[in-house]
């Protein structure tokens, strides 16, 4: 469903001269798997994560989302694609009906269809007490249900998360946690970039650990371990990226 | 480009937009208000200056012409002054200025005067102070014409016309109509007027739309949506132009029932208070409020292309911004930039050449004097409105390529 072939993306800098985002990155998600791009912050997720929802071109290599190449068939990949980041907020001065409204009719949903999608999502979510009323007034528990709803509301076959579990509280983020499961449950291909270790335990089917724009090590959790000698995700992270903190590595 | 999707975009933002507090200031409540509060003011110093030249009738004193009674009689029967008795201390009293001026008539004037001798008046003032200046003004028109008089009556006395001393007359007379008048007073204000509402009517929703999306974290909602950039581009700035030409719409309406109610009502009430500052002033707001119809939707026929070329000029500006205070840092210098060459159009004696139909804003707000004062020139007409339109599509152009760029969406 997902088949990212050697992408890289390279930022020009005036000061610091070419940045290397992302380097021959390439990994395969099926349908009903979590792929977890596991990576410390500026390793190349976020790159990663929004050249997959063409936000981003690359600079060189390609990717296919639900059969259709992130470059040439930009729209259609966009079509096919929830993306949630913790980044991606809500229009504050629109009500949760009048967003799924606005983002149903752009993924060119009948406006019957979007008025029974948002029902059912509503009953899902349990949203029917706040759905009338503006986003800049939720809180934080709200804003996750509604963005929920608006990645979902043209019922993707793809779903990227970048993050979305960053700054939120316990609760908050296990609605998330739990929100990631159903979709893959729901047969959907799912893609989920975090640096929390403890996330990659309990959600991803398959890990890849990426560094420096590189994608060092891929594979399921049970091969990590063998590969890596070690128990625990975050020895295993830290083995694969090769570098202590400075100060703890032994003389 | 998907009609459609250009359509969702634009109903979208306009709903975003009119919920915001700011944007229905600088909108709906600024044009609306800035017209009838103009004229208000004009019409309070106008009346304010018409009561203060009825109040400040000046203090003169006369000193000696004691021996002639005639030019002291003519002097407090044809002046608007008030006299008081001569007094020691009037140089104290001008210094105070409790005196605006005193006059010395020269002993034995009406007796020089009838004998055809010399004689002379001297009038002491506060050099420099507006009110004694007014008296010395009147006393001086007195004794000038009181001399034009003593000369017509030796004249005749000689058995000569009075044209032996004035061979001719020399007259000015207004005879172009009145909207022309009005014109000319209000003619460079209008345009300027209208070009600036134009500007500050799509400043907030441009920066909004663009800087503000971005600061909120809505800009990568948006792009992961499957609409184009293009339409995306196309209803955000569709609904900036909206913006821009509601503002000049209001501020039109508001302008047209101000003048049409307010301004005759306040001309009439300033004209009751029959004084000769007060009949001018009635006379102004007349002109000024009166305009050729026709020449005035012309006007806003050249601002059109004017609202699109600033909408998109705004747009690439405030899009560049990582956020609302920064876009605010770069649009608001712009307002001088606009500001300037309105202003140079304003101005009386710039006159419109073909170099000139050729730069922005000024071409527009000179081209626009001449329309509300009846002057048509179809060529310059055709080149400034043809060139605003080729400039507001380069913007655009600009604008739909900037949002195509990595670096400028997401700079960080």
């Amino acid at each position: 469903m997902i088949e990212v072939r050697h992408l890289t993306k390279t930022f020009r800098d005036r000061k610091r001269g070419p940045i290397h985002a992302v380097e021959d990155v390439s990994f395969a998600v099926a349908p009903g798997q979590i792929y977890g791009l596991l990576g410390a912050n500026g390793a190349g997720k976020t790159t990663t994560l929004r050249l997959l929802a063409t936000l981003l071109q690359p600079t060189s290599g390609t990717a296919t989302v639900a059969g259709y190449d992130v470059v040439t068939a930009g729209a259609q990949v966009r079509a096919r694609v929830g993306f949630l980041a913790a980044s991606t907020a809500l229009y504050g001065r629109l009500t949760a009906r009048e967003t799924l409204q606005y983002f149903g009719r752009l993924n060119g949903l009948a406006d019957s269809e979007i008025a029974a999608r948002t029902q059912r999502l509503a009953d899902e979510l349990d949203m029917h007490d706040f759905l009338d009323r503006r986003c800049e007034k939720f809180s934080t528990g709200m804003k996750q249900k509604t963005s929920i709803a608006r990645t979902l509301i043209h019922d993707p076959a793809v779903m990227i998360f970048d993050e979305p579990t960053l700054g939120l509280d316990i609760m908050a983020a296990r609605t998330i946690v739990r929100f990631v499961r159903e979709c893959r449950d729901r047969g959907k291909t799912v893609v989920y970039s975090t640096h929390i270790m403890s996330e990659v335990e309990k959600l991803c089917d398959v890990v890849g650990i990426i560094h420096d724009g590189r994608l060092l090590a891929a594979g399921t959790l049970p091969e990590l371990r063998e590969r890596y000698h070690e128990r625990e995700m975050e020895e295993i992270f830290v083995r694969c990226v090769g570098a202590e903190p400075p100060r703890l590595r032994p003389a | 480009m998907n009609w459609s999707n250009i359509f969702t975009v634009y109903a979208k933002e306009l709903r975003d937009m009119l919920r915001d507090r700011r944007t229905l200031i600088s909108m709906i409540v600024i044009p609306t208000l800035v017209m009838p509060g103009l004229l208000a003011v004009v019409t309070f110093i106008t009346v304010q200056v018409a009561k203060d030249a009825a109040a400040a009738i000046p203090t003169i004193m006369i000193l000696g012409g004691e021996d002639s009674p005639k030019v002291n009689a003519a002097l407090r029967s044809g002046t608007k002054v008030k006299f008081v008795p001569p007094a020691a201390d009037w140089k104290k009293q001008i210094a105070d200025k409790q005196l605006r001026a005193v006059v010395d008539i020269s002993s034995g004037f009406d007796r020089a005067l009838e004998r055809g001798e010399p004689a002379s008046v001297r009038i002491y003032n506060y050099s420099g102070e507006l009110r004694s200046g007014f008296a010395v003004n009147e006393v001086r028109r007195f004794f000038s014409d009181y001399g034009e008089k003593q000369v017509v009556a030796r004249l005749a006395e000689r058995g000569l016309p009075p044209s032996t001393l004035k061979p001719f007359d020399v007259a000015t007379e207004n005879v172009a109509p009145p909207e022309k008048v009005g014109g000319n007073i209000i003619g460079g204000f209008i345009p300027y007027f209208f070009l600036l509402l134009c500007f500050t009517g799509a400043m907030y929703p441009a920066m909004d739309l663009t800087a503000g999306e971005k600061e909120r974290g809505t800009m990568e909602t948006i792009l992961c949506s499957p609409v184009a950039r293009l339409d995306l581009v196309l209803g955000k700035f569709l609904t900036i132009l909206t913006a821009s030409l509601g503002t000049v719409a209001c501020s039109l309406l508001s302008m047209g029932l101000t003048f049409a109610v307010g301004g005759p009502l306040l001309a009439s009430r300033i004209a009751g208070a029959g004084t000769v500052a007060a009949r001018r002033g009635a006379e102004q707001i007349t002109a000024m409020t009166t305009l050729d119809p026709l020449g005035l939707v012309a006007v806003l026929g050249m601002v059109l292309p004017m609202a699109v070329l600033f909408a998109a000029v705004l747009f690439v500006i405030s899009l560049f911004a990582k956020s609302f205070k920064e876009a605010q840092s770069y649009v608001s210098p712009l307002i001088i930039v606009i500001i300037l060459p309105a202003i140079i159009g304003a101005l009386p004696g710039v006159d419109l050449n073909a170099r000139l139909a050729l730069v922005p804003v000024l071409n527009v707000s000179l081209v626009s004097k001449q329309l509300v004062s009846g002057i048509w020139q179809w060529d310059y007409l055709a080149l400034i409105f043809g060139s605003t339109c080729v400039y507001a599509a380069a913007a655009l152009a600009l604008a739909v390529r900037m949002f195509n760029r990595e670096d400028v969406i997401f700079r960080t």
